[in-house]
């Protein structure tokens, strides 16, 4: 009902020409009333932090500045300078792209083939997968990371021991750091996805599956033609909703990976602002880096706002 | 011609039912090890043989996680800052997204884009404005320096998660309700809150999570006085990089995830409706 739902104001309103709205009763003040103590908390804590972060990255703050040792001394954009002309940003910044990419496409690939299995099998499996996604989702993200840790380790883990492969370190090589991290990740956000895109499908009219069979459409078929364009509403929310908390991982690499891997070669955006600003007293450059990651995250909440209003879809 | 479907149906239905018991399986997998974990002797966690299950279940693990200096002070502080979160975001939003679904004003699009905007800000890269912040004025070292950030950013998502159970509540209600001559106030608390109150509550498990789960705020707000500090923080006291205790560990990890297991078993239903309302609107 719910993507049909979509489906329909999609083909009766064109984007451009607003719906027709239902007459409300006088507004007047009380919606700010309602609003106010949302808007000042985010503006206290949310927007005024982020004016902050702006506002240190544009000076030398270190830890002489904040003991008061020294004076803050503005230097303009010079902390973006030493950003950008080191090199291991940019490394820094390529891995966190590639890995992030990889963690949304596992996620997805996993959660929405694991969504159609849900729908072909009978209530019994399907309450044991439903339980075990819930388990996931529920762990926390430092104990989850300590779990996955366990599993993989050296001496004492059972993966190794199943796979044959000794003492073999999976946290030792950067790749295989990697690879460790994205299976924890994928591991504890596929739920989301499966759950999501479960009742997405569970609203698709079963006649119109139906008709698709009875017209001799293989699953595959189904899938890409008739489930993936009904869907689509809520494919992209959880593909943006995926790419901007894969894109921020933090506890997850800062745990498994003893805050950023060997010589941090396992640091992604997150951890190495954090690292920069707290583990090297550079609050500045910190900042900086932080601000680059909002850029880029806003980035990609506006290409997701498009995407909406594209839809048609009235906020 | 149905016998002959069913029965050409039947060998997939059962290869896709056994292959959702095995991914079950897999996925439970993780969490039965930790449990596993935590209940093994020492001996048997250090073996380099390890199996499946255990004849010899022990509590030393829970024994010295417990016993760790103040550990219950830990669990009780974690649990003040997620219960304090939960509420007060719980309530803040449910305001404003009664403002947002309810109301038709100017800027009303224009705030709703910004709570979407607010969600994808990095709370880490905020780690240090927010610092300072609390320094200044005297927070830090204090619960308060925990649950002030996580109200703000639980805040946009529960909000837009909780406009569609808003949007539900029929309008005709609030007419009938007025018509009754009841005031905007007591509409909003003795009617719409108690119908909202149960997509509320699933929202809230995203809340108690952020707030539950905090380990990078816990460890750079709470810096000398550990009597101040959380869960996460006591669990890392297990784990060394180096030579980890790794039945503390899963102790530790196993008594940080029950609670949130059992919130999110208790609101399972709700929550997959809400995300379908979320998603829906």
């Amino acid at each position: 009902m719910t993507v049909t739902d979509t489906a329909v104001v999609e083909k009766r309103t064109p984007p451009s020409t607003p719906p027709v709205r239902r007459r409300r009763s006088r507004a007047g003040r009380t919606p700010w009333l309602y609003l106010a103590p949302a808007l000042v908390v985010l503006a206290a804590l949310l927007a005024y932090p982020v004016y902050q972060l702006g506002l240190i990255s544009l000076f030398r703050y270190t830890q002489a500045q904040v003991s008061g040792g020294e004076p803050t001394a503005f230097r303009g954009f010079g902390n973006y300078a030493d950003v950008f002309s080191d090199d291991q940003f940019w490394q820094v910044l390529a891995s966190t792209v590639v890995f992030a990419a990889a963690c949304v496409v596992s996620t997805l690939a996993v959660g929405c083939a694991l969504a159609v299995l849900l729908t072909r099998v009978r209530a019994v499996p399907r309450l044991a997968l439903m339980l075990a996604a819930m388990g996931a989702w529920a762990t926390p993200a430092v104990t989850g990371s300590t779990v996955w840790l366990f599993l993989f380790d050296p001496d004492f883990g059972p993966v190794n021991r199943l796979l044959g492969l000794g003492d073999h370190s999976w946290t030792y090589g950067r790749l295989s750091a990697f690879f460790l991290v994205l299976l924890e990740v994928v591991w504890c956000s596929f739920p989301f996805v499966m759950v999501t895109v479960y009742a997405g499908i569970r609203s698709v009219p079963s006649e119109v599956l139906e008709a698709a069979a009875l017209d001799g459409a293989s699953q595959w078929r189904i899938w890409r033609s008739v489930l993936a364009p009904m869907l689509r509403p809520i494919l992209v929310v959880v593909t943006i909703q995926s790419v901007i908390w894969d894109f921020k991982v933090f506890t997850q690499i800062y745990v498994m990976t003893n805050g950023g891997g060997i010589a941090g070669q396992n640091l992604v955006l997150n951890v190495y602002a954090y690292q920069q600003a707290f583990a090297s007293s550079q609050y500045g450059l910190g900042s900086a880096i932080g601000v680059v990651m909002l850029l880029i995250l806003l980035a990609v909440t506006l290409v997701y706002l498009r995407l909406l209003r594209r839809q048609g879809e009235e906020l | 011609m149905r016998a002959v479907r069913g029965l050409v149906a039947r060998p997939w239905r059962f290869a896709a039912e056994a292959c959702a018991l095995l991914v079950a399986v897999v996925v439970a997998f993780p969490l039965y090890w930790m449990v596993l974990g935590a209940f093994k002797p020492a001996g048997e966690i250090r073996s380099s043989e390890p199996r499946p299950w255990t004849l010899e279940p022990s509590l030393d693990s829970f024994r010295r996680v417990l016993g760790q200096q103040e550990f219950g002070r830990y669990f009780l502080n974690s649990l003040v800052v997620a219960g304090a979160v939960v509420i007060a975001s719980g309530v803040i939003a449910f305001l404003a997204a009664t403002a947002v679904t309810r109301f038709r004003f100017r800027f009303r699009t224009t705030l709703l884009i910004m709570f979407l905007v607010a969600q994808m800000v990095p709370v880490e890269a905020l780690t240090i404005p927010l610092f300072f912040l609390m320094r200044d004025f005297g927070q830090l070292n204090t619960l308060g320096s925990l649950i002030l950030p996580h109200i703000a950013f639980s805040l946009p998502f529960a909000i837009w998660m909780l406009r569609g159970f808003v949007k539900a509540v029929p309008e005709a209600l609030e007419e009938a309700a007025y018509l009754d001559g009841a005031s905007r106030t007591r509409f909003l608390w003795q009617i719409l809150f108690p119908l909202v109150l149960p997509g509320l509550v699933a929202t809230s498990v995203f809340s108690f999570i952020s707030a539950w789960n905090d380990f990078l705020f816990a460890k750079s707000f709470i810096i000398s006085d550990t009597s101040q500090s959380t869960l996460p923080m006591a669990l890392l006291v297990f784990y060394e990089p180096d030579d980890p205790d790794w039945g503390g560990v899963m102790a530790g990890s196993t008594v940080m995830t029950i609670p949130v297991l059992v919130f999110f078993v208790l609101v399972q239903r709700r929550l997959v409706s809400g995300l379908g309302g979320a998603v829906k609107d």
